[in-house]
């Protein structure tokens, strides 16, 4: 078992895949030679030639608009877009098009593509570099949204999302690249070389998509969350002694429904949290099947907690940023409730 | 102030509108047999004038001249008419059909028949098109059954794609033809990833990417030139101009630029403009661009220049935006009425055979829309699962669809 950063867990993610199956492509804006801005494809060139791994023209579209053509040929191309933030010109493509190729040809296509993008705030991006665009992506049915919260996770889900015969969005929260990130801005941030999570095989596994795991068994109240909240969660129930479970989503699309409904029922409470702005966040949809199926276990309204209805902003980013004190005052709240 | 005037904006116009007399005189149509036929490896920056003329085989005579005549034989030209004509007869019924409620809507390619049947000619079995709407002679070309493509027009028990597209929207792996978007401009740049494949696995099978002059604005567009031209991608770049998008004229895409065909010259990618409506130059242009394709020179982008006869869709009404009598001055005639005279000609067709191959044909036809109505058309006999919405979706339903399913009734 080797220690690895999520940046490095992602590199053999792809390092593996690409070992185990020739059809499988790694390309985006500065990923070649360089081994892109955030180096998760570093060394992926060198090992397996230019025409597995290379540079792309900066253009998202065509960026994703070739990976679908290139799977509608066979291969399975695993593509970065170097941002969350920068994806938007490849919606169209996303959307209409690799989420519906299966769907449209009855099968007769299929788009087996993962798109890599480091999402989220915490390291002063400002608004084209701090975004997260998941609900963006689960709205769109024959889409995939993976979001992992750890190398381990991150590796086990990336070459799942690679292995998928259907797209899979696999959102990286930026943050955690370099460790388990809690909102504590001011202190300084374990390395993932010294967290149980940061211990990540060498070879081959997979972790299923649709399945979350449970952070913190507790039995006052669930809080559902993924990516860089889930560690922000762990503080908060830390720091407000209050016994919460904490759930971590992992894959958004397909959702892990049952985990959540039976810690509701057990706990009677719930708060969701995630860093995206609030209205019509994923959030929403969490809530909206909390009541659903949990309704006469609820002793108290669901919250919401989320990033303000705002763009990102820059010098504020800690007043934006959702912190264990944020966190932690949602969880009083709905023990008070 | 200075004394410059004021700024205005310029929003080009076409040269006639509905009650004006058709006027094509800013089409230069140069004469058959005049274009060079460059060797395929000859450095794109020499043969740029291709972009700006028209490469024509089959003159007013109806004889095939010049450096681009003399691929085809008498039985693979005859092959090509059956295959315009089939697609003509069959666009008509198609037309009808809708008009009769069998279908919600339908589009026809009267006027450009030529492109896609004689397009596909050029490929082989294991290439890849990835279409627009308008190339459904791509199917009849290779062969496709007629009666699946009604099945899928006619959203019936048969419909090979489950009642979930729009009619026309074919998808054929086996006839190399991509799933059809209804998006526009998308599938330009997944031929080019397609092709980009083809030439990571070592392949020999080539691409080929469709788009309509409209639609030549898209960013998908100029995405797909800036791949194909780094990559040197194997693929050939179709550009149909047959100069209305739905309603707008071409001009409003093209801008300042000469032609559509010389956009692909800022890439470095050889482009050349093709007299649509000639069987022989479609195919002779096409054979020449999938060569290079194939033998690893990169894309060659072809800007067809045609006319769109027929109204967009059946949703559509030409005469509320071009005057009514434009399509007889076209300039470029018709591709079946021209290939038949070729044909003529040669000693290889009658006036008599033809009446008769028309005859058989339409029967064809409307056998085919016979047996597909068996199986029913939009609102009447048999038609797809409801559980066909929720099928297909992924490869493995996943909880939440199947619970929607369920409550469905399914």
């Amino acid at each position: 078992m080797a220690r690895m950063t999520m940046i490095e867990a992602v590199r053999s993610a792809m390092d593996v895949s690409m070992q185990r199956d020739d059809n499988v492509v790694v390309f985006g804006e500065d990923v070649g030679y360089f081994g892109g801005v955030f180096r998760c494809t570093q060394g992926l060139q060198a090992k397996y030639g230019k025409t597995r791994c290379f540079d792309a023209p900066i253009s998202e579209s065509g960026i994703v608009g070739t990976a679908i053509g290139m799977a509608a040929y066979g291969l399975k191309p695993c593509v970065e877009i170097q941002f969350a933030d920068y994806m938007y010109p490849a919606y169209d493509q996303i959307t209409q098009e690799a989420a519906r190729i299966r769907y449209r040809s009855n099968g007769d296509f299929t788009c087996p593509i993962v798109l890599r993008m480091p999402t989220g705030g915490g390291i002063f991006g400002g608004q084209t570099h701090s975004q997260s665009p998941e609900a963006l992506f689960t709205h769109v049915c024959g889409l995939k949204v993976v979001v992992p919260s750890n190398p381990y996770d991150a590796k086990g889900l990336l070459i799942a999302s690679i292995e998928d015969p259907d797209p899979v969005m696999f959102l990286e929260p930026k943050r955690l690249y370099n460790g388990p990130f809690d909102g504590h801005h001011d202190r300084p941030v374990i390395p993932w070389s010294k967290h149980d999570l940061g211990e990540v095989p060498e070879g081959h596994y997979t972790i299923p998509i649709g399945k979350a795991e449970i952070r913190r068994q507790g039995s006052a109240v669930t809080v559902v969350a993924y990516g860089t909240m889930v560690h922000v969660a762990l503080a908060a129930a830390e720091e407000t002694g209050i016994d919460a479970e904490v759930i971590d989503l992992r894959s958004l699309l397909p959702l892990d429904l049952d985990t959540i409904v039976k810690s509701v029922e057990k706990t009677g409470r719930c708060v969701v949290v995630h860093e995206a702005t609030l209205t019509s966040g994923f959030g929403g949809e969490v809530a909206s099947l909390v009541q659903e199926h949990c309704f006469y276990h609820l002793e108290a309204p669901v919250v919401r907690v989320a990033g303000w209805d705002t763009p990102y902003p820059h010098a504020q980013e800690w007043d934006y940023f959702p912190g264990p004190a944020r966190v932690g005052r949602a969880l009083v709240e709905v023990m008070e409730a | 102030m200075s004394d410059l005037d004021r700024l205005s904006l310029h929003v080009p116009e076409p040269a006639v509108r509905p009650g004006g007399q058709p006027d094509f005189s800013n089409v230069k149509i140069p004469k058959a047999g005049s274009v060079p036929r460059p060797e395929v490896d000859v450095a794109p920056e020499e043969m740029r004038d291709l972009a700006y003329s028209i490469i024509r085989v089959l003159n007013r005579d109806g004889e095939a001249v010049g450096p681009w005549a003399g691929l085809l034989s008498d039985d693979e030209l005859l092959a090509g008419l059956k295959h315009m004509m089939t697609l003509r007869a069959f666009d008509a019924r198609m037309v009808m059909a809708q008009r009769q409620g069998k279908t919600s809507f339908y589009m026809q390619h009267l006027g450009e028949e030529a492109v896609s049947c004689a397009f596909r000619k050029a490929l082989v079995k294991g290439d890849m098109n990835f279409p627009t709407y308008r190339q459904a002679g791509l199917l009849i070309a290779d062969g496709y059954p007629m009666v699946e493509m009604m099945n899928q027009i006619f959203s019936n028990e048969s419909d090979p794609l489950r009642g979930r597209q729009l009619p026309i929207m074919y998808s054929s792996k086996e006839h190399g033809f991509f799933t059809i978007s209804g998006n526009l401009a998308t599938q330009y740049v997944q031929a080019v990833g397609w092709a980009m494949a083809s030439a990571i696995k070592r392949d020999t099978k080539i691409a080929a990417a469709w788009i309509g002059d409209g639609s030549t604005a898209e960013s998908d567009f100029h995405s797909a030139l800036v791949f194909a031209s780094t990559y040197k991608a194997p693929v050939i770049l179709n550009i149909v101009n047959n100069q209305w998008a739905i309603s707008t004229f071409q001009g409003i895409a093209r801008g300042g630029s000469g032609t559509f065909a010389a956009r692909g010259l800022g890439f470095g990618i050889p482009a050349l403009r093709v007299d649509g409506n000639d069987y022989l130059a479609v195919y002779a242009v096409a054979k020449w661009a999938a060569e290079r394709a194939r033998r690893n020179l990169g894309p060659t982008l072809i800007e067809y220049v045609t006319y769109r006869v027929g109204a967009h869709s059946t949703s559509d009404d030409p005469s509320a935006y071009r005057p009514k009598t434009e399509s007889e001055a076209w300039p470029l005639g018709d591709p079946v009425l021209r290939l038949k005279k070729h044909l003529i000609l040669r000693g290889a067709w009658s006036e008599e055979r033809h009446t008769q191959a028309e005859a058989e044909i339409v029967d064809a036809v409307i056998q085919a829309q016979k047996q597909a109505e068996g199986h029913g058309t939009l609102h009447a006999g048999g038609k797809p699962s409801v559980r066909d919405i929720f099928e297909g979706v992924y490869a493995e339903m996943p909880p939440h669809i199947r619970r929607q399913r369920q409550k469905a009734g399914y």
